[in-house]
């Protein structure tokens, strides 16, 4: 630990090296920082929270398909990141209370052991976001000539999969592009195109979702990696830990963010089986 | 305030601090381009505020002047009707995201939150720093989608046309918003913070300015308001980029759901504008009738429920779109009851006047014209709430001329109030007197010669945004487009007068009004870098006339 214990003359007066010019004492400082960083979260709630509005709406509008293409995410993954993200709050606990107790080698130690729990998520993520992509989950224009194919493509090889398992075979090929309809194509009648646009909001919600909470870890990395590095220069100590609970406050945020999105998302047509 | 009342001997003690330059104080401790680009002097922040802010006014105001000339005529004769368009859009998306939003809290609020609390600075400097170079950004990226071609979607931004059919650059402007909306949640949340844990000791909540109430008030709006219109305008851009039907009906989405999350924001934008207005006319009243405020308590609380209400309400401009006739009446009910504080502050203020020592300074020039045009802007609001009115009313000058009356007669008349009140304590230099109430004058006959008509326009039916209209509406039209031009020469003239008063300006002294809070009683004028000499310490309301001499100041 390093002296933090040091008192430092300022302008006449006794100042802990701590202490910014413009507060009094330590513990109005440590008040200010909190205080600010629960109202930071609650913006962030709000930010949020246009995006679950818009869920809550489309999904009670279009429920059947919400449904129907929420069986269509890895339960598997989801579940894995739930496990690894609650996992790394666990960590940054242990770091908060490490910074508080004066232990700046394991407030660091634990906060690099949260990120690479975070790194860890994400890979997953990045491994569930290509097979999306193969399987055509990807909501958007289509740049080919045919106009919106995607979801009949992503039923098709639903099916494929389902048929596989059933044969007991774990492996399973994709679909061929020219085997697939076009949303519109008549034989689907209206259904094919109101159908289509349906998941597509559903895809797009979770694309935007999980993509707006990835960007908050990959932020969250930084912060972290930033005030791991001072905890390792000592800079934290019992009077001054304030940015450590601030970042932990933070990275237990984006941790209940996906607590609300992995049911919302995965299991909300778990029920419908594969 | 605090150990320092209005009693003459006081008054003395602070009148011999002389002017400016030979002391001292945050104008001139460094004059380094760098301590000002990079300060984090709360004082200097609210004053690189005030020259961009002034700069995005002029530029608002000059499109006005486009939109008033080509409605001279009734034909379409000054600009197209594709650049008429552009021209009424950039101007709302100027005035309001780059003017009034952060008019009072981002220049007064900066300047004197921490002075009025007694505080040394905002909780944190780096942050309010950050969040002046965010509205900066956010300014040049606005300005870029003006150079480009500009936007031509009104400022509302309103789905399917914006997502999928305009071919302006909306991506390019919703950006530009984006930025500049964190910005102001940092502003918002930097004042939270302060007004929470920054105050000096004794300055309890009930001995709060009112200023602060407004300020706290419009802080929290701002916290929670503003990130639904950026995660708004975010889905805006993705549905524009992927062709993805979140809002466009074609492709299955819903376009009310946009315009309910954009009203969501922007209706309680509207009490960002007018709550901090409503703090300085608390303000202004108090000093210029030398009275203590009739109704502390009340009017602190009806700032906040007037930011309570403003999240409840949202709808009401929606009620044309055919949602639900249940929903509209609750909507209708609960917008009727934001005259309520409205009300309640408008009389408390009458209250306060009545038997005081009123005197006739331009910021109480100012005020009287915020006075009557706020009430008139509230009152034809209840038009609009009445939803068998709104039906006749919606979209036309009558609903164009009810928010100008708000947003310009309340906002901008009590943001001009606040200036020129507080302007001694920014420069420590005094305006000239004639100059200021004559504009005050000007302002208020040029704003109602020029929103007036409007009414009427509105009334008979002239919709709004369209840039041709039958020859009937010319009369009314004329009148309003002259009265532009008196309402222009009204808001010219500070600028020519005020940067006059800062270089050659009778110096002030540290109180020149006779105010009773915080940066009048315990500060110089300009204030030091640091504010305090040392930590004032308070032990009195902040409005205490009553059974004390009052000192009358010459100046």
């Amino acid at each position: 630990m390093s002296a933090t214990n040091e008192i430092v003359q300022d302008h006449g007066q006794h100042h802990h090296k701590d202490l910014a010019h413009h507060f009094d004492t330590l513990e109005q400082q440590h008040d200010a920082n909190t205080l600010g960083m629960w109202a930071f979260l609650l913006t962030e709630v709000l930010f949020f929270g246009g995006l679950f509005a818009a869920y809550t709406i489309y999904r009670y509008k279009y429920s059947a398909m919400f449904e129907e293409a929420s069986n269509h995410l890895d339960i598997t993954l989801g579940a894995t990141n739930t496990v690894i993200l609650i996992l790394s709050s666990l960590t940054m606990a242990l770091a908060v209370r490490c910074s508080q107790t004066g232990n700046s080698l394991w407030t660091g130690r634990w906060l690099l052991i949260t990120i690479a729990f975070g790194l860890m998520f994400l890979g997953v993520k990045f491994v569930e976001w290509k097979h999306d992509y193969h399987i055509h989950l990807m909501p958007g224009k289509d740049w080919s000539g045919k106009d919106y194919w995607h979801w009949q493509y992503a039923k098709k090889a639903k099916d494929m999969e389902t048929e596989a398992h059933k044969n007991g075979s774990a492996e399973h090929s994709l679909p061929d592009r020219k085997d697939v309809l076009a949303d519109n194509d008549p034989s689907l009648g209206v259904r094919g195109i109101q159908e289509s646009q349906q998941a597509r909001l559903f895809f797009l919600l979770y694309f935007c979702m999980t993509s707006l909470h990835a960007l908050h870890m990959l932020v969250g990395f930084v912060l972290i990696g930033i005030i791991a590095y001072f905890a390792y220069q000592g800079a934290y100590s019992p009077e001054y830990y304030s940015p450590v609970e601030n970042i932990g406050l933070y990275w237990h945020f984006v941790d209940i963010v996906w607590i609300f999105l992995f049911p919302l998302l995965y299991l909300l047509g778990a029920h419908m089986g594969h | 305030m605090a150990s320092v009342s209005l009693e003459s001997e006081t008054f003395k003690k602070f009148a011999d601090v002389a002017g400016r330059d030979n002391d001292v104080n945050y104008l001139n401790h460094d004059h380094s381009i760098t301590s000002w680009l990079f300060t984090l002097d709360h004082k200097r922040i609210g004053l690189l505020y005030l020259v961009t802010i002034t700069l995005m006014f002029l530029l608002g105001g000059a499109l006005a002047g486009a939109i008033r000339l080509e409605l001279l005529t009734p034909k379409g004769d000054f600009l197209t009707a594709d650049t008429y368009n552009k021209a009424f859009t950039a101007h709302g998306i100027i005035m309001l995201f780059f003017f009034l939003i952060p008019s009072i809290p981002a220049v007064l609020g900066n300047f004197l939150v921490p002075l009025m609390i007694g505080a040394k600075d905002v909780a944190f400097p780096r942050l309010n720093l950050f969040s002046y170079y965010l509205y900066f950004a956010g300014s040049v990226i606005a300005l870029t989608a003006l150079l480009l071609g500009g936007v031509d979607t009104g400022w509302t931004f309103y789905t399917p046309f914006s997502s999928t059919y305009s071919n302006s650059y909306v991506i390019v402007m919703a950006v530009g918003l984006f930025v500049v909306g964190f910005s102001s949640i940092l502003t918002g949340l930097n004042f939270i913070i302060t007004v929470h844990r920054m105050r000096c000791p004794g300055l309890t909540w009930f001995r709060l300015p009112l200023f602060i109430w407004g300020i706290y008030a419009t802080s929290v709006v701002q916290l929670l308001g503003t990130p639904v219109i950026a995660v708004t305008l975010g889905l805006l851009g993705v549905e524009r980029t992927l062709g993805v039907g979140i809002f466009d009906p074609r492709l299955g989405g819903d376009p009310i759901l946009f315009q309910h999350l954009f009203w969501f924001y922007s209706h309680p934008a509207v009490y960002i504008m007018i709550l901090p207005s409503l703090g300085v006319a608390s303000e202004v009243i108090a000093t210029f009738s030398r009275k203590n405020v009739f109704g502390y308590h009340i009017i602190a609380f009806s700032s906040i429920a007037i930011a309570v209400f403003g999240f409840i309400v949202w709808a009401h401009h929606m009620f044309t779109t055919g949602m639900s006739p249940y929903a509209a009446m609750v909507f209708s009910l609960l917008t009727f009851s934001v005259a309520i504080p409205s009300g309640i502050k408008v009389f408390s203020w009458l209250a306060t006047m009545y038997g005081g020592s009123i005197s006739f300074d331009t910021p109480m020039i100012y005020i009287f014209g915020f006075l009557g045009l706020f009430t008139i802007g509230g009152m034809t609001g209840l038009f609009l709430s009445t939803l068998g009115t709104d039906i006749h009313l919606h979209d036309t000058y009558f609903i164009v001329a009810h928010f100008h009356y708000i947003m310009v007669g309340g906002a901008v008349l009590g943001y001009m109030a606040g200036l020129h009140y507080w302007w001694p304590k920014i420069t420590g230099r005094l305006y000239s007197e004639f100059w200021g109430k004559l504009s005050a004058g000007i302002t208020f006959i040029g704003f109602n010669f020029t929103f007036f008509p409007q009414f009427i326009l509105g009334y008979l039916g002239m919709p709004r945004r369209y840039y041709e209209y039958p020859d009937e509406f010319q009369v009314l039209n004329v009148f309003s487009s002259a009265g532009a031009t008196i309402l222009a020469i009204g808001y010219l003239m500070p600028l020519v007068y005020m940067p006059y008063s800062f270089f050659f300006g009778e110096k002030a002294n540290s109180n020149p009004y006779g105010g009773s809070t915080l940066e009048w009683t315990n500060t110089t004028s300009p204030p030091s870098p640091h504010n305090f000499e040392k930590t004032p310490v308070v032990t009195e309301e902040p409005y205490h006339y009553h059974g004390k001499e009052a000192a009358v100041v010459s100046h």
